[in-house]
């Protein structure tokens, strides 16, 4: 479904990513781990066209995803979450689902300026939609609430609902239960699961919680200054040595 | 006539001003919302739709038909601004901006100059003569035409803010373009639109002024400052709070003219600029608008 392959990213003198490749099978569910600084944000950035590989391809299913302008991404069917949340403040929780939905209006400006009721419509339908993602995921009581001021916890699910709304076929989570608390991390996994399933999501997930990733993934792959040093089972991975050197540690 | 209808006479009239500085502060608020840019330039925009208005009515255009044409090719001139001399600038340091922003002001005046000469030129009254009599003070039908145009834009603007799903993307687009971005917004033409509309807005304020100050290419740089002024009070991210804050600015401004002697008509223009320091010394964020809390 998705195939990266040789990417390589240079912010002046430091190389970010280099030569890393994977590929995601369709319906499967892929981690990204490494240390701080290893290169699976900006691997994501690259994936959603906020940032260009010097080098290297990225296909998904078989289209040059980098040849792709950064807004058309999303119309394709790839959705992601950010480490530190990518919400709108402002806007109230069913409003940024909404957002979320835009990429599958139909109207265009020109047409919504003129045509009033079938944009209507379709500002309706969208507004149903994201009502039921929301209660889905038991935001229903929060809806009118502006994003703002919400609990993280809370937030983290608003952002999941707002990269669903995009019906995304690939998801691409962003450190998903960074900042959660342990109870919350074991709900944020059973949510995952669940809408992986239901919405027979492909996922790519970038995280440091490693109970989440071993249980969630079915391959794990670890970067290390830019470069892939393992790719395998989680259990492969969790026997790795260059793995556990570089990043999991030993028992002292 | 009493002392207190005279007073009512003054916030009218304060009122009637005050709305005009109020449409374009809320085009320089759209501005800063959407892009985080103050653009000096937005009264000379003004200033230019005003001449184009002008120009529609001495080729023998009636009035309310050269306005929706004003506002229409206002709006394409705003979206064009953006594409051509703000977006090559999107992103850079602040001071590229402002400089920007201060060189497109320098332009559109010398422009107006080239084509239609610094004298001073009779701008229609659309509004008919007389007004209403209110238990003594005089309401001029102008008065309540500029107070009445202003409201029902505002209300519109409401309206496609809060009701339309291209509003939605819009206020999407100015709380966090990134994001916008990756839920299939095209950020760049929303920016367009943003600036179209605060074209838009500001070439109301600069056709209703028209006739009250005559035209000539500098005739916004005075309304422009009471703008500022009027955005800085009510929070420079606050639509609600531009006008209030025009409202206010407006009204301070004929009261001081009228009530203290030492300020007269003379210095009325010191005015918002006493408002400006007042409100920057004691509450940087206005009055409706929000601190920016940074984590340290």
């Amino acid at each position: 479904m998705l195939a990266v392959d040789g990417i390589s990213v240079r912010f002046g003198g430091i190389t970010a990513l280099d030569g890393v490749g994977f590929t995601v099978e369709p319906g499967t569910a892929v981690g990204l781990i490494g240390p701080n600084g290893a290169g699976k944000t900006t691997l994501f950035n690259c994936l959603t066209r906020r940032c260009t590989p010097d080098a290297g391809t990225v296909r998904f299913e078989g289209e040059d995803l980098l040849a792709l302008p950064p807004h058309a991404v999303a119309g394709r069917g790839i959705a992601r979450t950010f480490q530190n949340l990518g919400l709108f403040p402002r806007l109230t929780v069913r409003e940024n689902v909404m957002v979320g939905a835009h990429s599958r209006g139909r109207t265009g400006h020109l047409a919504a300026a003129l045509r009033l009721p079938r944009v209507r419509r379709e500002e309706r339908e969208l507004r149903e939609q994201a009502d039921d993602l929301l209660r889905r995921l038991g935001l229903a009581d929060v809806a009118d609430h502006p994003a703002s001021g919400l609990p993280f916890g809370t937030l983290k699910r608003v952002e999941l609902a707002r990269a669903l709304a995009v019906r995304p076929r690939l998801l691409l989570l962003d450190e998903p239960v960074n900042g959660l608390s342990h109870g919350e991390v074991d709900q944020f996994a059973d949510l995952v699961r669940s809408v992986r399933q239901d919405f027979d999501l492909t996922l790519v997930v970038v995280e440091h919680h490693m109970g989440f990733v071993m249980g969630l993934c079915d391959k794990v792959v670890c970067l290390d200054f830019g470069r892939k040093i393992a790719e395998g089972s989680p259990e492969e991975i969790q026997r790795d040595a260059s793995v556990i050197e570089a990043y999991l540690g030993v028992a002292a | 006539m009493s002392a207190v209808t005279e007073f009512l006479q003054q916030v009218v009239e304060g009122l009637g001003s005050g709305a005009v500085y109020a449409s374009l502060a809320l085009a320089l608020v759209l501005i800063y919302r959407f892009t985080g840019i103050v653009n000096f330039a937005q009264g000379e925009l003004a200033m230019l739709s005003t001449y184009v208005a002008w120009q529609l009515v001495a080729s023998g255009m009636p009035f309310w038909l050269a306005l929706p044409v004003t506002l229409a090719v206002s709006f394409a001139g705003g979206m064009l601004v953006e594409r051509i001399v703000i977006r090559p600038v999107q992103g850079a340091p602040e001071l590229t901006v402002v400089i920007v922003t201060v060189g497109l002001f320098i332009f559109v005046n010398a422009l107006a100059g080239l084509i239609w000469s610094f004298t001073v030129k009779d701008f229609p009254q659309p509004f008919p003569d007389g007004g209403l009599d209110l238990a003594g003070v005089r309401v001029d039908w102008s008065t309540l035409g500029i107070i009445g145009v202003v409201a029902v834009v505002m209300g519109l603007l409401y309206l496609l803010f809060q009701h339309t799903a291209i509003g939605l993307t819009m206020r999407a687009v100015a709380c966090n373009p990134a994001s916008a971005r990756l839920s299939g917004i095209r950020v760049g033409r929303v920016l367009m639109l943003g600036w179209g509309l605060a074209a838009t807005v500001g070439a109301v304020s600069g056709v209703l002024v028209a006739p009250l100050l005559f035209l000539e290419p500098n005739m916004m740089g005075g309304v422009l400052i009471y703008a500022f002024a009027a955005a800085t009070l009510g929070g420079f991210d606050s639509p609600v709070g531009a006008v209030v804050g025009g409202l206010f600015v407006g009204v301070a401004e004929t009261l001081t003219g009228a009530y203290v002697d030492v300020v007269g008509a003379d210095l009325k223009v010191g005015v918002p600029l006493v408002i400006i320091l007042a409100v920057l010394l004691v509450r940087p964020q206005g009055l409706f608008g929000r601190a920016a809390v940074e984590r340290a």
